[in-house]
């Protein structure tokens, strides 16, 4: 345990911000429904109303309490962002692994699919299908974690393959282990470094794109609240000096920017590179 | 013993490393005196602080490193603190370096040529054209092919003696006064290396440099140095003119050092061979691709209980031959029968039994056990895979094997890889294909990665547990020392065909084929006048 603190002490300031900021708004969003009295659906009151002790950020274009939808825009897209993220994980990692370890006709044919998948242009592409599949919520996770999973396929095939050829690995395949335990045994645990550090990021792309597509009216749809819709619906509030819609904009800069400060530090940690 | 008149002094020099567990001591105050002219050998331990040492020697330290004390005065100058354009200006006018890997050293885009002549011409001792011609004949002197034509390749279009020869030269190329040589020939070939090291040491003498020669082989330094110094965990064990040092050296672990090499393998009643061989390689022709031919019609056997060395350089074919019987590479033609049944070609369709029955042993141990595991589960892998023991069972085997390897399991049992040192990774190494409980264990190149008393331990343990489980051993590498060492039977390959094989005192004492003799005479031995006395036999026959 002591050394477990002096480690945190090791820790730089970014990195720690980071931490901190993470923290904050995972115990905001599981803590939601208890830190306000409205619901994210519930009309409080007028459209637009200014900032009062009652509505500490004023209400939205429909008169619903703005931190309300704040708070459980946050809960919302970082709950669906969390799951997409997982899942494509899933997907990406599977199926690099396997095209690594199985190999044969299988790898070309994994990597050409990929190929096709990234060629078509991201936003444009997700868009496309979103407006035919239509937007429910487990959609645009499915949608958003096919496409984002070819990312991860290639990061897992490209470690995969330096760890592959390692003689500990011929020897496992020597020895007659199946393709389960090279994969879960042997490779597995020797590229979780970049993997993970591919995770911080691919979280922060899937929230940014969740926002992107709410903010186009094709994400998270009303009236369940979420940072990327908030900002679109409340825009008109800038034209008269109004920073309200700003805020959900902020709130997604600032998460952004704090897990890539904690990716840089745990990068550095895992590839042992000093200043 | 200190000369005013030295080239290189060092005086208790002190170099300390910055890693992530804190400071460790490199150098922990070395005392050197080197004279205008003269080569002084530096030998060691990896670890030992030689290549640290000839760094230091031209005012350098690698990243992390620093220097904590003490001083290296070159001709006057002091190198340690010195401002680097004082020090780039020494280097390589005055101070050059010869590194290990020629290959790793030069730039791959330009002729060799073009990288001998840089320097000159840069610190303006010469045009581009004397430059030029200064190289052909500094070639010449290193005894290359072709001196005139040999410049004007590409590092890949020569070989791995003539690039380090090349590197020699460019070393030589502003006429320095002292040349830090790091291990030059130890990736070389022995016969490559003969030839290496007889035109390194006619150049030095030709032009009256002095050298600072790093090297962990000690015959090859004796054939070198006129002093020799020992080295041990950066400090200077011994040091004393080369004669004086092979005949009466006064430290335990210098004596030790010698000692390892003149060890010989207690005598063995050797296993009989009138029975059926237990491995089986009969005409095999085998290659990467389709119109490459690694090996060429190749046969022997293993008989059961016995060592068959496969000896030759590097691309002789020796680990394409391994690989064929492990089944990663199906050969073309020929088959592969242990204990009289045929294995399939391809590992993935041998059963377990089989696979379980032949073992691998690799040369880098660092990359052959999985770091993430941890050494109690390494081993306990292949035991639970092949004998199916669970829980406390399992425990007790892997306890079991741990000892017999050597390692004390209480201490071991939970480390992981990285905690271990080469030796121990290498027993581990050992420890997985004895878990297996096979027959037959292909010893790919063990100890070429190890220091000698290390390998030496290795060689040691193999040995016995060769007596104690009955196996049989293919012995691969390119170090008749260790040919001698252990094998029974010796099989000496050359480009992917066997030139010659029999019992081993039969191959040693008495070869038949010219090419093993001559790999046998290459073998540096401990007189230092053997270089003069082999080199003068090989100009009387051509």
């Amino acid at each position: 345990m002591k050394t477990r603190l002096a480690n945190l002490r090791q820790v730089p300031p970014t990195a720690l911000f980071g931490i901190v900021i993470v923290i904050l708004y995972i115990v905001l969003a599981i803590l939601t429904p208890a830190l306000t009295p409205y619901s994210q659906r519930e009309i409080v009151g007028g459209a637009f109303l200014p900032w009062t002790s009652a509505h500490p950020l004023g209400t939205d274009s429909l008169g619903r309490d703005m931190l309300t939808r704040l708070l459980y825009g946050g809960r919302n897209t970082l709950g669906i962002a969390f799951v997409t993220t997982i899942l494509a994980f899933a997907i990406g990692m599977a199926a690099g692994l396997v095209a690594v370890t199985v190999g044969g006709w299988l790898e070309p044919i994994l990597s050409r699919i990929v190929d096709m998948l990234m060629s078509i242009p991201q936003l444009i592409f997700k868009l496309f299908l979103l407006s035919i599949f239509g937007t429910s919520i487990p959609t645009l996770i499915l949608v958003i974690a096919v496409l984002d999973s070819t990312r991860v396929f290639r990061l897992t095939r490209a470690a995969a393959s330096s760890i592959a050829v390692m003689d500990y690995v011929e020897a496992a395949r020597l020895r007659g282990e199946g393709p389960w335990w090279l994969m879960t045994r042997e490779i597995l645990p020797n590229i979780t470094a970049p993997l993970i550090a591919e995770f911080g990021l691919r979280f922060c792309f899937v929230f940014l794109a969740i926002a992107a597509l709410s903010f186009l009216g094709l994400g998270i749809q009303p009236p369940l609240a979420d940072w990327g819709s908030m900002v679109r619906e409340n825009a008109t509030l800038i034209t008269f000096g109004d920073i309200t819609p700003l805020i959900p904009a902020a709130a997604i800069a600032v998460l952004t920017i704090s897990v890539n400060f904690i990716v840089d530090w745990m990068l550095h940690k895992s590839t042992g590179l000093k200043e | 013993m200190s000369d005013p008149t030295a080239l290189l002094k060092l005086r208790d020099l002190r170099l300390d490393g910055q890693g992530a567990s804190g400071t460790t001591h490199i150098l922990r105050g070395i005392d050197l005196d080197l004279a205008k002219g003269e080569v002084l050998g530096v030998i060691g331990e990896s670890g030992a602080g030689k290549s640290s040492l000839g760094l230091a020697a031209m005012g350098f330290c690698r990243n992390g490193c620093r220097f904590a004390g003490g001083s290296a005065n070159f001709d006057g100058n002091e190198l340690i603190g010195a401002r680097p354009a004082v020090l780039s200006g020494l280097r390589s006018t005055r101070i050059a370096y010869v590194a290990q890997s020629a290959a790793a050293s030069f730039n791959p885009a330009w002729r060799l040529i073009d990288q001998y002549c840089e320097f000159p011409v840069l610190r303006g001792l010469m045009d581009r054209k004397a430059a030029e011609k200064d190289a052909i004949e500094i070639y010449e002197q290193l005894r290359l092919p072709n001196p005139k034509e040999i410049g004007f390749r590409y590092p890949h279009q020569v070989s791995g003696g003539q690039l380090q020869r090349a590197m020699t030269a460019m070393a030589m190329s502003c006429r320095p006064d002292l040349i830090i040589f790091d291990e030059p020939t130890t990736a070389l070939d022995v016969t490559t290396q003969i030839e290496v090291l007889s035109a390194i040491r006619s150049a030095v003498n030709e032009l009256g440099t002095a050298a600072l020669y790093i090297t962990h082989d000690l015959a090859v330094v004796a054939q070198m140095a006129d002093r020799i110094m020992v080295m041990r965990h950066g400090e200077v064990v011994e040091e004393a003119a080369t004669r004086t040092m092979l005949d009466a050296p006064r430290e335990a672990y210098t004596k030790s050092l010698w000692a390892v090499r003149n060890i010989r393998p207690p005598a063995k009643p050797l296993p009989p061979t009138d029975t059926a061989p237990l491995m089986q390689i009969s005409n095999v022709t085998a290659g990467y691709g389709s119109n490459d031919t690694a090996l060429q019609d190749i046969g022997f056997d293993v008989h059961a209980g016995r060592t068959r060395a496969v000896v030759g350089e590097s691309g002789s074919g020796k680990s394409t031959a391994a690989r064929v019987i492990a089944g990663l590479l199906p050969p073309r033609s020929g088959e592969v029968r242990l204990d009289g049944q045929l294995l399939p070609p391809d590992y993935r369709k041998r059963s377990r039994d089989q696979l379980r029955k032949v073992q691998l042993i690799y040369q880098m141990a660092d990359t052959a056990l999985n770091p993430r595991q941890r050494i109690g589960d390494i081993i306990a892998r292949p035991v639970s895979f092949y004998a199916g023991l669970r829980g406390r069972a399992l425990r007790e085997r892997v306890r079991e094997i741990l000892s017999d390897i050597e390692l004390d399991p209480d201490t071991y049992m939970d480390r992981s890889p990285a905690e271990l040192s080469g030796g121990q990774k290498q027993r581990v190494g050992i420890g997985r294909a004895l878990a297996a409980e096979p027959q037959f264990i292909i010893c790919d190149e063990v100890t070429s990665a190890l220091d000698q008393i290390v390998a030496e331990n290795i060689l040691t343990l193999l040995q016995r547990v060769q007596r104690d489980y009955g196996l049989s051993y293919m012995f691969i590498t390119h170090d008749l020392s260790t040919v001698r060492a252990i094998a029974d039977d010796v099989t000496v390959m050359q480009r992917g065909k066997i030139v010659e094989q029999g019992t081993a005192t039969h191959i040693l004492e008495c070869p038949q084929h010219e090419y093993t003799r001559k790999l046998l005479a290459s073998v540096p031995e401990m007189d230092p006048d053997w270089l003069s006395k082999q080199v003068s036999g090989v100009d009387s026959i051509v």
